[in-house]
Formats: C-alpha cells, structure tokens, sequence
C-alpha cells in the first residue's frame, strides 16, 4: 500500500464481549491511548476498561429543561401578567398554579430535545462515512456478532506493525489495516 | 412450542419461562428479525390486511372532507352535548398509547428484562395512537385550518392563547407527548437501523437506512452517550406519560358539570389508560407472532406478564368506578346523586352496564393461570377490554352532558353514520400504519435483544 501515511489504525476482532474488555484492558495498560472499541450493542464495563471519561450528556439534558422550564414560565408570566393581562373575577394576574402544567411539559420536551440532539451531535452524527466503513469485515459483522477494538493512528505510540503485533498477542481475530480516506 | 418441551401450562415450568426461546445467538436473532424487513416477501395475508386497512382510510379521506365541506353539524353532536364522539375517541386513543410508553420507559427504569421483545412495536402503536387521537381535537374545532390559533405566536390580532385553560395545556400535552415518544422511538431504533443499513441486499434499502442510521457504527464512546440519552429519555418518559392523562383529565374535572368535577380524575384516567393500552398491545401482539412465527421472542411469559397488569390496572379502575359511585351518595350533591341515578337507571344506563361488564367482570377471568396462558381468550379479551375503555369515555362525556343542572338544558345525544366513519377509518389508519411499520422496520429491537442473548450466556458460562 503506498498511502502508509494515510492509515487511521489497526483494528482487529474479539468473538464475546468479555474478551474485548479483557483486550481493551490489556491495551489501556500497555499504554495506548487512543482507541476506540465497537460492539454490537452497549458492554456494560467497556467504557471502564477503556478509560472513558464520563458523558456530559446529563448536563446538557439538564441545561435543556431549565431552558424549557424557565422560558415557558416567563413566558406564561410574561402573557398573563404584562402583555394582556386580565382581570378575571379579581384573581391575581400571576396565577402560577395555572402555569404549571405547560412549565412542566415543555421542561420535558426542553430537556428531551437537548438529550437526543446534544447526543448526536457530541457523537458527530450524522457522519455518513467513516473509515472503518472500508473495512470489509467491519462492515459485515459490527453491526451484528463480532466485537472489534480499534487502535488509531493518531496515538503516539502507534506503529502500524508494533500496532498489529499487539493485536496478534491478545489473541484479536482477523487483524486488518484501516485505511482513511 | 415445539414438540418434546414440556407443557406450557405446568407452572415449574412457565415461573422459569424465558423472555427469550433456547438456543438463539447474535446471528440468529439478527437474522430472524432483520429478515421480515429485508428479505421476506410480501404475503397474501398482509396485503388483504392492509388492503382492508386503507378502505378504512379512504373512509376517512372522505369523511373529514365531507366534514370539513359541511362542518360539525354532519355528527351527532347538538347543544349541550357539544363533545360527542370526538372527544371520546380523542381520549380513547390517547390512553391507548399510553401502554406504549410505560413499557418502554417505566419497565426500563424498573430493568424488566421482559420488555425487551415488545417494547419497539408498543412505541410505535404509542405513535399511531396519539396521531388518531390528535385528529379528533381538531376536527372537531369546526374550523381545523386555524388550529394553529391555538399556540402562541405573535399574532396582528394581539392576544395569546388562556394558559389558565385545560385546553390549552392539553395542546403541550399532547405535542410534547407525541414528540417525546418519537424522539424516545427514534433513538431506540438507530443501531437497528444501522444493521438493516450493513445488511441490506439492495442498494435503495442501503441508502434509505444508511441516512436514517445517520453512520452509527457503534463506537463504545457513542454507545456511552447514547446509553446516557437513553436512560434519561426514559426518566424524562415516565412522568410525562402520567402527566398527558392528568391534563386530559383535567378536561373533565376542572369543569363544574356533574360526574366530571372530582379529584380523583386524574389517577383513575392514568390507571384507565395502562389498562386499554396493554388490552391494545395484547390486540397487536398476539397476531404479530403468529404471523411471524416470533414466538421465540414474544414468549408465553410476555403475554402472562400483560395480563398481570391488565388485572391490576383493571382493579384500580374498578376501584375508581366504586369510589366515584360513593363519592357522590355519601356527599349528598342532588346534582351527583341524580348523575348515579342517571347512569344506573336513565337513557344511556345500557351503556353503563355494558361497560362494567368489560372493564370490571371479564378481567377478573384473569386470576387465572389457565386463562392468562390461552392466546385466544386473551386476544378475546384484549378486545373486550378496549371496547370497555371506550364506553368508559362515552358514559363520562355523554351521561353528564345530557343530564345537568336543568332539566331544560336536558338533551339527547346519537352518533350519525359520520361518526362511526371518523372512528372506523381512525382504526384504520392506525392498523394500516401498523402494516407498514412492520413491513420496514423492525418490529423488535435487534440491539436489545442481542443484549438479552449476551445476559443469557453469561450466565451459563
């Protein structure tokens, strides 16, 4: 391959989750940092054996509802007590208890849209290509039964071969350069 | 059940009942789900289905139209009963898909692993649900094409919509609602779009799930914010399931009329509406496995597991009946000691005994184990149920209007052939949606289930 500069890692394949969080453990050791793992469905313990930091997505959920909560109050307070207020009986123009249920839905519809949206978007989704996509293997099987750990170019200790040696002694399946594109 | 297992009904054998049939892998459960959507061909059965479905539709075409030509005056409806059958049917579907969202998100919560298998096509009839339900507000508003007077927006006529009005929140309500449980839907379905995506035969089907996979390929660091996402959605789900019902129900009871002003509307709504709503699941379910042989996934335990909550739930409405009916004698009102006597012995009291028939009698059939595992009187009673719901919401709005404070503003209330066309073409729109969902998508979440098959093996390992 003469494109060696352009190689986005090494990436090779566990055939149960226990083995991949046992590869990526033994991986974190020895060292390498940037690595990502790709399951069919979420490993409990994976993120650990990584060394992921923790998401921020509850912050933002939560920064979603304040948003949602406290504009529709104002906003309600801000309709019923300023721009027309009404005078119904004598009752008091801010009646908060009136307020409450469309605060309280659209704090849940804030909070949702920042949950699913702020998710995507620190996932960088959408992101139609990716390169482990020019995997072929990855493509069949990531989605469906296999297990694949990801050691990438960008860490200061990779090596395409010292990469793939790694890969050989913690007994990956099928190890295969990534090509980025 | 294939033959040499033991018989269902022995109950060592159905307490220990899996959630999942023996014997299934990664690839297999892969295979058997994603197959219904990729590969499988069109059968005779589902297009008879789904060409009675859109007849029901066309009706619908041609009846709001005519509606919409002709305006309300073509229902039923007459001063004072001004509701009729839009809003009962607006209430109706709206607790139908409320079972949709207590099992993907308060079963989650609770991590009952029974969920799993059915959680998907719960949320999707959740979806179909309240877009029926959505219908019927606005059609009945007379002049639909200004249903949007009804959000606030800077408008040259300078006024806002009464946000002290049970109305108006029941529009948040049920938007957000709607929202929410596409969103929640949505999420769900992305890394089984991204299978369907990696295993497509054809190059459309490819495209098509690849944009709507939108490249999920599954990184751990995405799955760590998506898991994240996921569990608050759910937490997010659960009280506003409950509160979409309380704002319905404040419809009611926020009005002085006899039979609707109680406190104890809310809760009995929520318990009203888990209650239809698994009677509806059960309605889809059952057909479902059979059809697509999905018995393996949709277990006997699922279909036990709802009926035991169809029970419970039908025992707190069954309460709310007999502490509504107590209410009102032992406080002494004439006017909700007269709406008693009008439900037990007026015009309308045959819909009243109808309905403790099917919401509080048959359900009790359900104390037993033999009922709870025979498919056919479940599927039987699911029905019963859902009609019971139904009359449940006719008696509450149609008793109450005819008969108020005085007898001059008494009245009488029959649906026309109009009503009934709305309400049948509702039901199918909604199982034509049905059809079709489980046509392209899948209609069991294949990343959980891998999950279930992971759980599975390790604890045999």
């Amino acid at each position: 391959m003469e494109s060696r500069s352009r190689i986005y890692g090494v990436v090779g394949e566990f055939e149960t989750p226990r083995k991949l969080i046992q590869a990526a453990d033994k991986a974190r050791i020895a060292g390498y940092k940037s690595m990502d793992a790709y399951t069919p469905f979420p490993v409990e313990g994976l993120t650990e054996a990584l060394g992921l930091k923790r998401t921020l997505v509850p912050l933002v959920t939560l920064i979603g509802g304040l948003t949602g909560g406290l504009s529709a109050f104002g906003f309600q307070y801000w309709v019923s007590v300023i721009s027309y207020p009404e005078n119904i009986g004598g009752r008091s123009l801010n009646s908060w208890p009136a307020f409450i249920p469309v605060t309280f839905e659209l704090t849940v519809l804030g909070a949702s849209l920042f949950a699913v949206f702020g998710m995507l978007a620190m996932n960088k989704l959408p992101q139609p290509h990716h390169p482990l996509f020019n995997v072929d293997r990855f493509q069949k099987h990531a989605s469906v039964d296999r297990f694949f750990l990801c050691l990438q170019a960008d860490d200061p200790k990779f090596t395409v071969a010292e990469a793939s040696k790694f890969l050989k002694e913690i007994d990956a399946q099928n190890i295969s350069e990534v090509e980025d594109d | 059940m294939s033959a040499g297992q033991p018989p269902v009904n022995s109950p060592e054998i159905r307490r220990l009942s899996p959630v999942l049939g023996p014997g299934h892998t990664y690839a297999s459960i892969t295979d058997k789900i994603s197959s219904i959507v990729l590969t499988r061909p069109v059968s005779l059965g589902w297009l008879v289905g789904f060409g009675i479905c859109f007849c029901f539709i066309m009706l619908l075409n041609l009846a709001v139209v005519y509606l919409i030509g002709k305006g309300v005056g073509i229902w039923g409806i007459n001063i004072p009963i001004g509701w009729g059958f839009a809003i009962v049917n607006f209430v109706w579907w709206i607790g139908i898909g409320h079972a949709g969202t207590l099992i993907s998100a308060i079963l989650f919560l609770l991590n009952q692993k029974w969920r799993t298998s059915i959680n998907r096509f719960a949320e999707a009839m959740t979806l179909f649900a309240v877009m029926c339900a959505g219908m019927f507000p606005l059609l009945h508003m007379g002049r639909p094409w200004f249903f949007f007077w009804m959000f606030p927006y800077p408008s040259t006529m300078k006024i806002w919509p009464q946000f002290r009005s049970p109305l108006i929140w029941d529009v948040f309500a049920v938007s957000t609602y709607f929202t929410v449980s596409l969103l929640f839907w949505f999420v769900g379905l992305i890394p089984d779009l991204a299978t369907l995506r990696d295993r497509a035969v054809s190059k459309p089907k490819a495209i098509i799930y690849g944009m709507l996979a939108m490249g999920w390929r599954g990184s751990a660091r995405h799955w760590q914010r998506y898991q994240s996402a996921y569990l608050l959605l759910a937490g997010l789900a659960t009280p506003l399931v409950l509160s979409v019902h309380t704002v319905v129900s404040f419809d009611f009871a926020i009005a002085i009329v006899p039979g609707w002003h109680t406190t104890m509307f809310p809760p009995y709504f929520v318990a009203g509406a888990i209650y239809s709503g698994f009677a509806m699941v059960l309605t889809i379910a059952i057909p479902l496995r059979a059809a697509y042989n999905l018995e393996d996934f949709i277990t006997m335990r699922h279909l036990e597991n709802m009926a035991k909550v169809m029970l419970a739930t039908g025992l707190i409405v069954a309460y709310g009946y007999f502490f509504e009916f107590f209410m009102s004698m032992y406080s002494g009102n004439q006017w909700d000691v007269f709406l008693v006597e009008q439900r037990l012995h007026g015009p309308y009291a045959h819909y009243y005994y109808a309905l403790i028939l099917c919401n509080i009698l048959t359900p009790q059939l359900l104390w037993f184990e033999k009922i709870r595992t025979n498919v056919i009187i479940l599927f039987v009673m699911s029905l019963v149920i859902n009609v019971g719901m139904w009359l449940e919401r006719f008696v509450i709005v149609v008793i109450s209007l005819t008969r108020d404070f005085v007898p001059s503003a008494w009245g009488r209330y029959s649906a026309t052939f109009w009503d009934y066309a709305v309400l049948a073409g509702t039901l199918g729109l909604f199982a034509g949606l049905l059809f079709l969902f489980v046509r392209v998508l899948p209609a069991i979440s294949i990343a959980e289930m891998r999950e279930l098959v992971a759980h599975n093996s390790e604890e045999h390992e």
